[in-house]
């Protein structure tokens, strides 16, 4: 299966309509709820919570003995809470930076989840097989009541997220200042962290434990390279996550046998390579072609400066003057010259030049502009 | 100095075991604008920020106009340091000035067309109403502190607290903005202000407390800002010259 047929057969096939709504919406919401994550520095927060929700999910299967996706995502959901209030717990009651707290919990963690896993492994139950299928996910076990989950949660977060649209804002920014205006921070706080370890637990079984931060930072990351307004950025967010869902199961499904997961990740990664390199205003290469354009025209007027000094000796601005003079300048290149003289500030005669009036005049205004925009 | 704004009684705070502030008793009077000065770790901005709620004290009790602080938040307005906070956060200065209403607002409400003129008109007071749509990443350090300064007036308090609002601002942002405090104070309102330059208190301010831990003195600049209370608070023979 290609690309097109693929794209063909998505509202017909039943499986991959399940599959391709479930990476969509789960992009989604990621992507809006780590938008919130990239702007709290707490980009790392999404791989703790990841990680920590391991040993919810093998606990789980332990108590339970079956392989119910609801009950070990309920699993998962717990013990990824626990792990995330724990890392909250260790930032203010001791002296441990955020990262340091992160990657302990992470860790400790992981490391129980595995021996767990390893423990169930060895158990003389058929019914073990599949749970390491958390660890780096699998999009085709999705089932249409793991998508209605995944779009319920979306439309609660979403509902959640406009109701308290202006107390995220403000405790995103300037958390001290929330408090002083009487807000329960504290409360805000516990309500998006809650969402984003609901929205990870949710990406366990499409994307794994291993890859699903990826999804919180990715789009968000994206996202924040194209606007100005949190707003936009949580929509754009949402679709750059959406969309990565979408090609990713694309790509994918009409390549036999590559996993869903790392696909969506990377064509997340790509989304925001692009958008580093392609946004207008905060990416790489318009910045460097800002900067080279700016460099010249500082180096234009710097030239110009100089041979206003010059000129400015004499009662006649227009006195000719030989070009040799110029190179005691530094900047000086005979390719400036051209481009003062193609702008009409200069002419020049054999070995000599000369400011034009106009030429003059935009030198003398130069220094008028540069001491009123200094503030 | 009929009416009382704040009151601190007995006010300790400490981070691990040693205390920031040991045992501070303060009364501030109604009207005043007021310098807290005193060395680095003197406890200046923990002093504002244990009065505001952001900091847990150990002991002790604030009152505004002899009632709990708790009750009395929207009498109250905070400017924090502008390095407080992340200034390349996706918002415009309009927007950060019009956080100032929304504590008035309460939860859910959006702000209204109240509370945009609210924002504009703080906005013209600092002489910032030309950026009003500016990214706020694209302001200077002088124009943040301004955009700082105008949410707290949108808050439309009766006092201000306000954490080295001169700290890292040019010449020209520093008189506008002791005008404005200056303007507060006319109007009746309090300012309480973390500050750093000695040489400038006289001229500015006239009531100061003089802080290092504990309380060393408050009252009138013109009364107990002398070589004694600067030599108690700095712990150095302080000579500076104080024009009366």
């Amino acid at each position: 299966m290609d690309i097109q047929e693929y794209f063909s057969l998505v509202f017909s096939d039943y499986t991959l309509r399940t599959i391709t709504l479930g990476t969509a919406i789960l992009g989604a919401v990621t992507g809006m709820l780590g938008s919130f994550a990239v702007l709290r520095k707490q980009s790392l927060l999404g791989d703790a919570i990841s990680h920590a929700a391991l040993p919810g999910i093998a606990i789980a299967f332990l108590i339970t003995g079956a392989k119910d996706s609801n009950i070990l995502l309920l699993g998962a959901l717990v013990s990824g809470l626990i792990g995330t209030f724990w890392i909250r717990g260790i930032i203010t009651k001791t002296h441990l930076k955020s990262d340091t707290a992160l990657g302990l919990i992470l860790s400790l963690f992981f490391g129980f989840g595995m021996l767990l896993l390893t423990f169930i492994q060895k158990q003389p139950n058929a019914n073990q097989a599949g749970l390491d299928k958390y660890l780096f996910g699998q999009a085709a076990t999705l089932v249409e009541s793991d998508v209605w989950l995944m779009a319920g949660v979306t439309v609660v977060c979403l509902f959640v997220l406009l109701l308290f649209w202006k107390e995220f804002k403000i405790l995103l920014f300037d958390a001290d200042y929330t408090k002083t205006l009487g807000f329960n921070t504290k409360f805000i706080d516990v309500l998006i962290t809650t969402f984003i370890v609901l929205a990870i637990v949710l990406g366990l079984q499409t994307v794994g434990v291993v890859l699903m931060s990826a999804m919180l930072l990715a789009p968000a990351a994206a996202a924040r390279q194209w606007t100005n307004s949190l707003g936009i950025m949580v929509f754009l967010a949402a679709i750059f996550g959406a969309f990565s869902g979408v090609l990713g199961t694309a790509i994918s499904a009409s390549q036999n046998n590559l996993s869903t997961g790392p696909i969506i990740v990377l064509v997340a990664a790509t989304v925001v390579v692009f958008s580093f390199v392609f946004s207008p205003s905060r990416g790489l290469l318009f910045k460097q072609i800002r900067f080279i354009k700016n460099r010249r025209d500082l180096e234009l007027h710097k030239t110009l400066a100089f041979m206003y000094h010059i000129a400015e000796t004499h009662e006649d601005i227009s006195h000719p003057h030989t070009i040799k003079i110029l190179n005691n300048f530094q900047g000086y290149t005979r390719g400036t010259l051209q481009k003062l003289v193609k702008k009409n500030y200069v002419t020049l005669d054999g070995n000599m030049w000369s400011l034009t009036e106009e030429g003059f005049n935009t030198a003398e205004n130069l220094y008028n502009q540069q001491s009123t925009s200094n503030e | 100095m009929d009416n009382i704004a704040v009151k601190v009684d007995d006010l300790t705070v400490a981070y691990n075991y040693k205390p920031v502030l040991w045992d501070i008793d303060l009364e501030i009077p109604e009207g005043v604008l007021m310098a807290i000065v005193g060395p680095n770790g003197a406890g200046k901005s923990t002093l504002i920020k244990a009065i505001l709620g952001i900091l847990k004290p150990i002991a002790g009790s604030v009152t505004i106009y002899g009632n709990p602080y708790d009750k009395q938040r929207k009498l109250v307005a905070y400017v924090p340091q502008k390095g407080s906070v992340d200034w390349d956060f996706p918002t415009t200065a309009l927007d950060v000035v019009m956080m100032g209403t929304y504590g008035s607002l309460g939860w859910i409400k959006r702000p209204k067309q109240k509370e945009k003129k609210a924002a504009l008109e703080a906005l013209e007071k600092v002489g910032m109403l030309a950026f009003k749509n500016r990214q706020i990443s694209q302001l200077s350090g002088g124009q943040q502190q301004r955009i700082f300064l105008a949410r707290a007036l949108a808050q439309n308090a009766s006092i201000y607290f306000m954490d080295e609002p001169f700290q890292g601002v040019d010449a020209t942002t520093e008189i506008a903005i002791i005008n404005i405090l200056k303007e507060l104070r006319k109007a009746g309102k309090t300012v309480i202000v973390v500050h750093h330059d000695l040489q400038t208190v006289p001229e500015y301010f006239d009531w100061v407390t003089f802080l290092n831990v504990k309380k060393i003195a408050t009252g009138p600049v013109k009364d107990i800002f002398n070589d004694n209370n600067l030599t108690k608070t700095y712990g150095i023979n302080y000579k500076v010259s104080i024009q009366k």
